[in-house]
């Protein structure tokens, strides 16, 4: 019963998303009042009915409901509660109205938070979300119902036991929000196309959605990240595998669209660059989740298996992308340029900060992309590994790091090139300084180590500059200038992360009997042998290591490998010891003769500083939407623009 | 500097940049690429003798074999029509098992052992590196094409 009322809820918002898609724009375009005021109870009351949709999987999945198949295959009786609701969205099917379920909070929100925007306006960004909604929608119900139902099943095959994590509780939703709200970004940028206005204003108005969705889109990532770095059991943080670089291409061209709209909002230039890149990271987002969640990465053949849903993505990812930038070529001249700007500007910098990130967006989509071309034409099977994504990245990233120090030091318009190196020799040469000493401390001298400290302190020296230079003025407080620093002197933390744990890792690989010591970076480990332990859906064997510092005891570590009752599945939990400076990781490996095991160890220095910077940059982007002036009416907003 | 030079400055530099940034993806792409051949073409002298390429199909029934060291595995991978010995020092992944399948990353070294860097499987019980599977498709194929003229 309750998994058709959700397939119904499911229809009513297909017909509900329709009339949100079609009526409000109709009356944008024909000024019609009353169409217009469509726009708003149509979104609220699609959301609700996808709401119910997603309570009804929900769910059936808490109840154990396996007549379901989508539940019967993602979720079994002994499944902790709370993994048996995350199962919800474990699935295709689940993960695509996870999807649709935040493109509807999102809209809503757009609905609640646009009491100061024009009606038309609003009345085109919802329109046009709800044709987003109305394909996805669409996409669920002709080929991804998740409430479809065979006869009843004793039990389920159980969930992934990768996806059995506190992790994974969080990362899809938080991940989604920034892919789906990109949307949002997306249907702005439409309405400028469509409307022909992109004012000041607009990019005001533009600016917190965007930079709301960038936040979340960095936070879920970095969750990814350690995900991975947790619960793979190898110790990697980032492994340029197609899955992952499906979320950072839109963030990377989110980063520069975030970029752009401030010189659109400050300047008014950029404007038709902004619209692009608004169009471009929504595409992105959209590709991403197929690519993901369709099955093609792990196998092209998946198409073949149903070709009805690679079809429909095709055709799907063809109308948006095709459709908004055949819209954009149309209707781009109407947008304009925008004002000029000298050769050594804050704007010219920012232009170099998008072509930077625009490049290792199309490096990444070429690495990404190539091989399943390859693979789909029959032209045989490659791979592109981690070592050309690195080569690319550091080249690039460089210059644009060094950038994200200049930047918000020089003047809009035209920098006086003179006194901005005056007010920043003694900060460069201090680093550059800092930066060539300080590796010395480790074990062996890198050129890239020194490039990477070079880089970090760079952003943290005009930081304190840039703060020092505002508060000796009147200004008072800016939460967008300060949430800016926040977010750069992230991406330093992050840098000095990626750098120490990049270059000076050590990891041993060994077997380990009973009472047998190893020592690593000042670090002696104990094996202390095996015992059994039994979980609510597995049994495992629990390997207990001592770690000592100098002959004082410090932790013990309890790695473990289990076998999952339902799948069959061996799996390998790691144990780490979390530090400020360095993480000791471990993690079994195979039960060798005679109570011994193989062991994986690594001393990991600075590793969560990646994560840590991340969350910071994030954090800045949080701070910096409460900024004030975004939240002026619409008539000082006009006076202002 | 007129306004039109400057821009024409900012042009020629921002097309210069974007060339050398070309140059740069393309050539590391080039040299990064990792190209996939089953046992049968290694046997046949298809792969590469100086670069990393990988190998896959299922891991022989009863060709695991460890050091004492206890992290050196021996293993053959196998296409069902030939069959190629491998080395790896290493942990193994969760899911590395004999007669399942497989794809391993490394080198031939000059006694015809496949040195792996990197043995990858993927985290599903059921699940076929699709390497792997076409690997063992083409063998049964090639097999099909000799018995058939008979």
């Amino acid at each position: 019963m309750i998994p058709e009322l959700g397939h119904f809820s499911l229809i009513l918002a297909l017909l509900l998303a329709l009339v949100q898609g079609i009526l409000p724009l109709a009356g944008a375009a024909r000024n019609n009042p009353a169409w217009i005021a469509v726009a708003k109870p149509a979104a609220r009351a699609q959301f609700l009915f996808v709401a119910i949709a997603f309570g009804a999987l929900a769910w059936s999945f808490l109840s154990n409901d396996f007549s379901v198949i989508n539940v019967t295959r993602n979720s079994h009786s002994r499944l902790p509660e709370v993994y048996r609701f995350t199962a919800t969205w474990g699935s295709h099917e689940g993960s695509m109205l996870l999807w649709t379920f935040i493109l509807g909070m999102w809209t809503v929100a757009v609905t609640l938070f646009s009491r100061h925007l024009p009606d038309d306006m609003v009345a085109r960004v919802v329109g046009v979300m709800g044709l987003v909604s109305f394909g996805f929608l669409l996409f669920l119900l002709s080929t991804s119902n998740p409430f479809l139902r065979m006869p009843m099943a004793m039990d389920g095959s159980d969930l992934n036991p990768l996806l059995q994590d506190p992790g994974m509780v969080v990362h899809p939703p938080i991940l989604y929000m920034g892919y789906v709200g990109f949307s949002v970004a997306f249907a702005f940028a439409l309405t400028a196309l469509l409307s022909g206005k992109l004012d000041a204003s607009w990019a005001r108005w533009s600016r917190p959605w965007t930079t709301a969705a960038w936040s979340f889109l960095t936070i879920g990532i970095m969750m990814g990240s350690w995900w991975a770095y947790y619960e793979l059991g190898w110790g990697g943080w980032w492994f340029w595998d197609p899955v992952e670089n499906a979320s950072l291409m839109p963030w990377l061209v989110g980063t520069a669209l975030i970029h752009s709209l401030a010189v659109t909002e400050k300047r008014g230039s950029f404007k038709a660059w902004t619209v692009f890149l608004a169009i471009g990271a929504f595409s992105l987002s959209l590709l991403g989740t197929f690519l993901v969640r369709s099955g093609v990465l792990s196998s092209v053949h998946s198409f073949a298996t149903d070709p009805a849903r690679g079809l429909f993505i095709l055709i799907f990812l063809a109308v948006v992308i095709g459709g908004s930038l055949l819209l954009f070529a149309l209707r781009a001249s109407q947008v304009g340029l925008g004002g000029r700007f000298a050769l050594v500007s804050r704007e010219s910098f920012l232009m170099v900060n998008n072509i930077l990130l625009l490049t290792a967006t199309g490096s990444v989509l070429l690495g990404t992309l190539y091989p399943l071309f390859l693979d789909a034409l029959g032209l045989g099977k490659i791979s592109v590994g981690p070592p050309y994504f690195n080569s690319v990245f550091v080249p690039l990233v460089s210059p644009l790091i060094f950038l994200a120090g200049l930047g918000p030091l020089a003047r809009w318009k035209q920098v006086n090139v003179p006194e901005l190196a005056h007010r920043l020799k003694w900060g460069f040469g201090a680093s550059v300084v800092a930066a060539l000493l300080l590796p010395f401390t480790q074990e062996t001298w890198q050129p890239l180590v020194s490039l990477g400290i070079l880089l970090a302190l760079w952003i943290a020296v005009t930081v304190v500059i840039s703060v020092r230079a505002r508060m000796r003025t009147a200004a008072g407080w800016s939460a967008n200038f300060y949430g800016m620093h926040l977010a750069h002197l992230g991406v330093a933390v992050t840098v000095i992360g990626v750098t120490m744990v990049s270059s000076y890792q050590t990891e041993r690989n060994m077997r380990m009997a009973v009472g047998d010591t190893v020592t690593m970076q000042g670090y002696t480990f104990r094996f202390g042998g095996v015992t059994d332990v039994t979980g609510p859906n597995y049994t495992g064997a629990r390997g207990m290591l001592e770690v000592s510092r100098n002959g004082k005891p410090l932790t013990t570590l309890y790695p473990e490998k289990r076998v999952y009752v339902a799948s069959g599945m061996p799996f390998t939990e790691s144990a780490i010891d979390y530090g400020f400076t360095r993480d000791l990781y471990t993690a079994l490996g195979e039960r060798l003769d005679g109570g011994a095991w193989s062991v994986r160890l690594f001393h990991k220095p600075f590793v969560v500083w990646i994560w840590i910077g991340s969350v910071l940059m994030a954090l800045g982007g949080f701070m910096a939407i409460t900024d004030r002036r975004y939240r002026t009416s619409r008539k000082k907003g006009r006076v202002q623009a | 500097m007129k306004a039109r030079h400057k821009k024409l400055i900012l042009i020629g530099v921002v097309v210069a940049a974007l060339g050398a940034v070309a140059a740069l993806v393309l050539n590391a792409f080039q040299s990064n690429l990792v190209f996939f051949f089953s046992p049968t073409q290694v046997v046949n002298g298809e792969a590469p003798k100086e670069r990393a390429f990988r190998i896959g199909g299922l891991v022989e029934d009863g060709s695991l074999r460890r050091e004492a060291d206890g992290v050196t595995a021996h293993f053959r991978i196998t296409d069902t029509a030939q069959t190629i010995p491998v080395t790896y020092k290493g942990l193994l992944p969760d899911l590395f098992k004999e007669g399942k399948g497989v794809v391993a990353e490394g080198r031939m070294n000059s006694s015809g052992v496949f040195v792996a860097e990197q043995v990858l499987a993927k985290h599903d019980e059921n699940y076929m590196p699709p390497e792997a599977a076409s690997a063992l498709e083409q063998a049964q194929k090639a097999q099909k094409t000799v018995v058939a003229p008979k």
